[in-house]
């Protein structure tokens, strides 16, 4: 075969494939950016086929973080976001961006370490626990990528009246996912803040014997509030607002809320139904 | 260690039992790759015959441009063309992002400098008294460029291997522009950072081994066209 018709059977298969393109569907495509845990637990493999099969529209999503999910909100790249840093949606609202921001269900946070615990912070407050690692100079790995946890890490040293710790040798800024983070902080031997479903994950791969335990848990600030917010069409006039509205919606009906309870991972429920 | 054999195993399972989720993101990565190779060369093999058979002002600063250009990190093409395909961008009319077609323009844009630069060293390579004997033989221009083209078949095979390794690998272009949609824009690339962000090493490895396996079939395919092109 000549290097010429092995570039026009190269050209044709390529074109070829280009033309056949995805099938519309009745409902519609229903674009939604939202953060990683809600992916990486399973959540919207497991919400997506049944909201698809009882309204038809197909939903599709994109999966980062916080920050860059609002960021592609606001530039009219998705449709609905679903996240969790209730101060940045609630600048994502005021700004114009979004309407209708709507609480819809809730897992929480816990500080993890090493079981021997050198810094003491078991069976302090969060406040006690944040100071006592920074008098002990104990290595805390911090996720450093503007996500939804690490806004609430943040938010917790201010809560707390603590300075929030940059070039302190003992405070490393991984800049990576929760579960990457998390691998870090154990080979580090450090403290790091996880959302309950990645600990939970982890907890199971490492056949229940994490190197790292939840040291302090179930304080009211510690909890992870999830929104779903629908892109404002007056800023975004291709914005599918009717489907985003009608995700919402469902997301918020008593149906819906009963699916988020429902969804187990590890034999155990990860998200807490809330939506008023 | 064991996640490497662990990996090895799941690969064969997966393609054995014909797992649709691997067979999307194998479409999605051939889909895409193949779009991009198609514009790249098209675009990068004429530019590049100028680029090194050329001989006019600028030539040297235009070869080291495109030399630095092969060090674009797929990341800031990636964050690039988003801003170009973006609804609030230049091009957002379009509607290309998060499809393949738009993820094939940034990865066209990866491939391009690479089939530009094997390109223009390997028509550099020829012995500089082939363009005169044509040009003496009466050979238009056409026939003394694709002439020439033809006698460094080679390097240009060399240049679209290099090309496509480089397409068929990246994943920042795929997660920005293709935002690593589940059965629409999820590449095995993408595929594999999510599967080791979730922490399912094996799953990646397996996901990494089939990529391979995809570049072993196109390389193959093209043993057998360096065959032919032998004089």
């Amino acid at each position: 075969m000549r290097p010429y018709h092995a570039l026009a059977v190269f050209a044709v298969a390529a074109l070829l494939l280009a033309s056949l393109s995805a099938p519309a569907l009745a409902g519609g495509q229903l674009m939604m950016a939202t953060t990683t845990s809600t992916d990486d637990t399973g959540l919207l493999n497991y919400l997506a086929p049944i909201f698809q099969k009882e309204t038809g529209i197909e939903l599709k999503w994109t999966a980062t973080g916080t920050g860059k999910a609002l960021e592609l909100g606001k530039n009219c790249d998705v449709d609905v976001v679903l996240v969790h840093a209730p101060g940045a949606e609630k600048k994502f609202v005021e700004s114009g961006a979004g309407v209708n921001r709507r609480q819809v269900m809730y897992n929480d946070f816990v500080l993890l370490g090493p079981a021997d615990d050198p810094a003491g912070i078991k069976g302090k407050t969060m406040a006690q626990a944040l100071a006592s690692l920074r008098q002990h100079k104990a290595i805390f790995v911090s996720r450093g990528d503007k996500s939804g946890t690490h806004m609430m890490e943040l938010g917790l040293w201010k809560k707390a009246g603590e300075q929030v710790p940059d070039k302190e040798s003992w405070y490393v800024q991984a800049g990576q996912g929760m579960y990457k983070t998390l691998i870090l902080a154990s080979e580090k031997k450090g403290y790091t803040l996880c959302d309950r479903g990645t600990f939970f994950k982890f907890e199971a791969d490492n056949q229940g014997h994490p190197p790292l335990v939840v040291l302090l848990e179930g304080e009211p600030e510690l909890l992870n509030q999830y929104s779903v917010i629908e892109v404002n069409p007056a800023a975004c006039p291709k914005a599918k607002q009717d489907l985003a509205k009608r995700f919402s919606d469902w997301l918020a009906s008593p149906h819906g809320q009963k699916l988020m309870a429902d969804f187990k991972v590890y034999g155990k429920q990860l998200f807490t139904p809330n939506a008023q | 260690m064991n996640y490497i054999l662990e990996g090895l195993v799941q690969a064969f399972r997966l393609l054995a039992r014909g797992d649709p989720e691997t067979f999307s993101a194998l479409e999605a990565t051939v889909r895409s790759s193949s779009l991009a190779m198609l514009a790249s060369l098209v675009l990068g093999l004429p530019l590049g015959f100028v680029l090194g058979h050329g001989r006019f002002r600028g030539r040297r600063l235009l070869r080291t441009l495109v030399d630095t250009c092969l060090a674009l990190p797929t990341v800031l093409i990636g964050l690039v063309v988003y801003s170009f395909l973006s609804r609030r961008g230049p091009l957002g009319d379009w509607g290309m992002l998060f499809t393949l077609p738009g993820l094939a323009i940034g990865q066209a844009i990866l491939a391009l400098p690479v089939v530009m630069a094997l390109t223009a060293t390997a028509v550099e390579g020829l012995d500089r008294r082939l363009g005169l004997t044509l040009l003496t033989l009466g050979a238009s221009r056409r026939q003394l460029a694709l002439t020439t083209l033809w006698e460094a078949r080679q390097g240009l095979l060399a240049a679209a291997v290099n090309a496509y390794g480089r397409v068929v690998t990246e994943v920042g272009i795929a997660m920005m522009v293709g935002g690593n949609i589940k059965w629409h824009t999820r590449t095995v690339t993408t595929a594999i950072a999510l599967e080791t962000g979730k922490g399912e090493f094996a799953q990646g490895i397996a996901l990494g081994i089939i990529l391979l396996g995809l570049a072993l079939l196109v390389n193959l395919g093209l043993i057998r066209l360096r065959r032919g092109a032998t004089p």
